[in-house]
This record gives C-alpha cells, sequence and structure tokens, in this order.
C-alpha cells in the first residue's frame, strides 16, 4: 500500500516533468488545435524529427543535421557553422519561451528539410516530443 | 592677404571635386560631420543583431549599396536566402530594411563604406559582399588555400574568421588573424 502510494508519487512527478510546458507552448497547442489538429504525441514528433529526407542538393538530411543527435547539447548549422543552442528544455532555459519566435523557426526549418510548411499537427508533435527532452 | 584667400578657395574647389563626387549633395555635411571614420559602423540595431546575426555574422549594412538591400530583404527573396528560409514578419522585416537602407553605404560616412558605394555607384546590385570590386580587390591576393581550402575559414563570406574585429567594423590588415597560418613578424 505505502509502495503504491510512493509510486504513484513518483509517476506523477515523473509525468509533470515529462509534460514541460511554457505558456509560449500552451498558446501555440490552443492555436494548433483550433487549426483542426488533436492528440500531439511525442513518439510522432520523435520520428518525424529523424526522418531523413532529400534536401535542395540532393542530400539527406534531417533535423539533426543541424540540431545534433543529442538534443541537450549544442548544434550546429550545416552551412553557415554557426552554433545552435540546444533544443532541450532542460538544458536551454530559453527554449520555447517565445511563441513568435518557435512559428518563424518552423516556417523555415521545414521549409529547409521538407520544402514544404509543416502542419499544426506536425507543429504540436515536434513540440510534444522537444518539451520531453 | 589676397593670395591666402585664393589658395583656400582653391583648395576648397580641389577638396570638392575630387574625394566627394558620389556625396555632392551631402559634401557640406560630410565637410562638418565629426563622426567621419575610416572603418564601418558597427551594428547598432538590436532587431538587426538578433535577426541576421542568428544566423550567420550580422554583417554591417555599411558593407553594401542600398540597392542591394533592397534586393535581398525582399518577402520573396528572404525566403530563398543563399538557399536557406530567412522568412521574417512584415514588422521585424520592416524595421531591418528601414535600418539597412538607412545606414547602408552610400549613407555612410565611414570611409570603407564610401569606397564600397564608389565601387558599387555603377551597375548591378551584387547580392554578396564578396561580389563587391573593393571587396574582391583587397582579398585578391590572399592564396585559396588560406581562405577555400582552410577548414577554420573556408569562405571570404565568414568576416570574422580572420577579421577579428569585424564585429567592430574593423577590417584594418592589423586586426587581421588567419586561423592555421599564424601571423609572422618579419623581425
Amino acid at each position: 500500500m505505502k509502495l503504491h502510494k510512493i509510486l504513484m508519487a513518483a509517476s506523477m512527478l515523473f509525468a509533470t516533468s515529462a509534460a514541460l510546458a511554457t505558456p509560449a507552448t500552451d498558446e501555440l497547442f490552443a492555436r494548433y488545435k483550433s487549426e483542426g489538429a488533436a492528440g500531439f504525441d511525442a513518439e510522432r514528433g520523435s520520428k518525424a524529427w529523424a526522418k531523413e529526407n532529400k534536401g535542395e542538393e540532393g542530400e539527406m538530411m534531417s533535423c539533426s543535421t543541424c540540431h545534433g543527435k543529442d538534443l541537450g547539447k549544442e548544434g550546429k548549422h550545416h552551412k553557415t557553422g554557426k552554433v545552435i543552442q540546444p533544443m532541450a528544455p532542460s538544458a536551454n532555459k530559453e527554449r520555447f519561451t517565445d511563441a513568435k519566435k518557435i512559428e518563424k523557426w518552423f516556417k523555415r526549418n521545414c521549409n529547409d528539410v521538407l520544402a514544404r510548411e509543416c502542419t499544426a499537427q506536425e507543429k504540436g508533435d515536434f513540440l510534444k516530443y522537444l518539451l520531453s527532452k | 592677404m589676397q593670395t591666402n584667400y585664393k589658395a583656400a578657395l582653391l583648395a576648397v574647389a580641389l577638396l570638392m571635386s575630387s574625394g566627394s563626387a558620389l556625396a555632392e549633395e551631402n559634401f557640406w555635411l560630410w565637410l562638418v560631420n565629426f563622426s567621419r571614420q575610416k572603418e564601418v559602423k558597427p551594428v547598432d540595431n538590436k532587431t538587426y543583431k538578433d535577426e541576421c546575426g542568428s544566423c550567420h555574422f550580422a554583417y554591417q549594412p555599411g558593407l553594401l549599396p542600398g540597392k542591394s538591400w533592397a534586393k535581398l530583404l525582399d518577402e520573396k527573396a528572404l525566403a530563398d536566402h543563399f538557399g536557406e528560409d530567412a522568412s521574417l514578419d512584415k514588422e521585424t522585416l520592416k524595421d531591418i530594411y528601414d535600418y539597412t537602407l538607412a545606414n547602408a553605404a552610400e549613407k555612410s560616412f565611414y570611409k570603407r563604406s564610401r569606397k564600397i558605394a564608389k565601387a558599387t555607384e555603377d551597375g548591378d546590385a551584387p547580392l554578396r559582399i564578396t561580389e563587391v570590386r573593393y571587396i574582391k580587390r583587397k582579398h585578391h591576393e590572399i592564396p585559396e588555400k588560406m581562405v577555400k581550402g582552410n577548414k577554420d575559414v573556408k569562405s571570404l563570406s565568414y568576416c570574422n574568421a580572420c577579421h577579428t574585429k569585424a564585429e567592430e567594423g574593423i577590417f584594418d590588415e592589423d586586426t587581421v588573424d588567419i586561423p592555421n597560418y599564424p601571423h609572422r613578424d618579419d623581425d
């Protein structure tokens, strides 16, 4: 009984830390829902994040091409070499605190990697995935 | 006294006809402007610095003429900015556009900017700073192995790879330090 309670408390703690959110992401999730998306899924986000697509010059690229394999570490832009701060909110407190900035980079990066803009569903899935890091 | 006066007049006339053909309407402004400098005006706009500098070296607006900035900072052009999508929302883009146009090479009193303005006066607007004749000439003698073939430089586009004070708008030869090619004094 006692153990059960501790486990419950532990899992709740885990759940709250995994479902981390910021006012900015709350705003975006609401917006994506209003655009028809629902049931955002970190797992789906993770798969899409790692999926390789053919880039503009025929090279294979995914989100990791610039953000790196370890989201807790810095990434590096594949062309300009510019250092990209870690994507994981656990490693970078600034991440996902500005809705406008998030949307700006979704637009640019989806266009660069997928050659199209991302749907509201895809963006929500990505956010769910990244927020869990 | 009279000859002195004539000499002074001649000096002014010479000054006007030589150095300032480009900025005729600005000559008097230029003459009384105490902020004219040798180099390039450093970036002093936060939006510009944040937005442009988040992807690459925040090139000073005085490194290109206004006609180039106008071409580069067009909404459509930015969606394919040298192969990258660099789209900005309308408001931010307007800030940046206005800032670059107001501080473009031909609007600047800084010496290097005036040279760039002169070099780009005629012909098509260059889209790259490395296409400006003055910039090309200044880098002409540097062997390819030190730039393209240098893993820590790669291209002339990365100003601050070698120009240690590029961010301050200083591109003087004395401040250059080419990675993997240590500066050797002659003595």
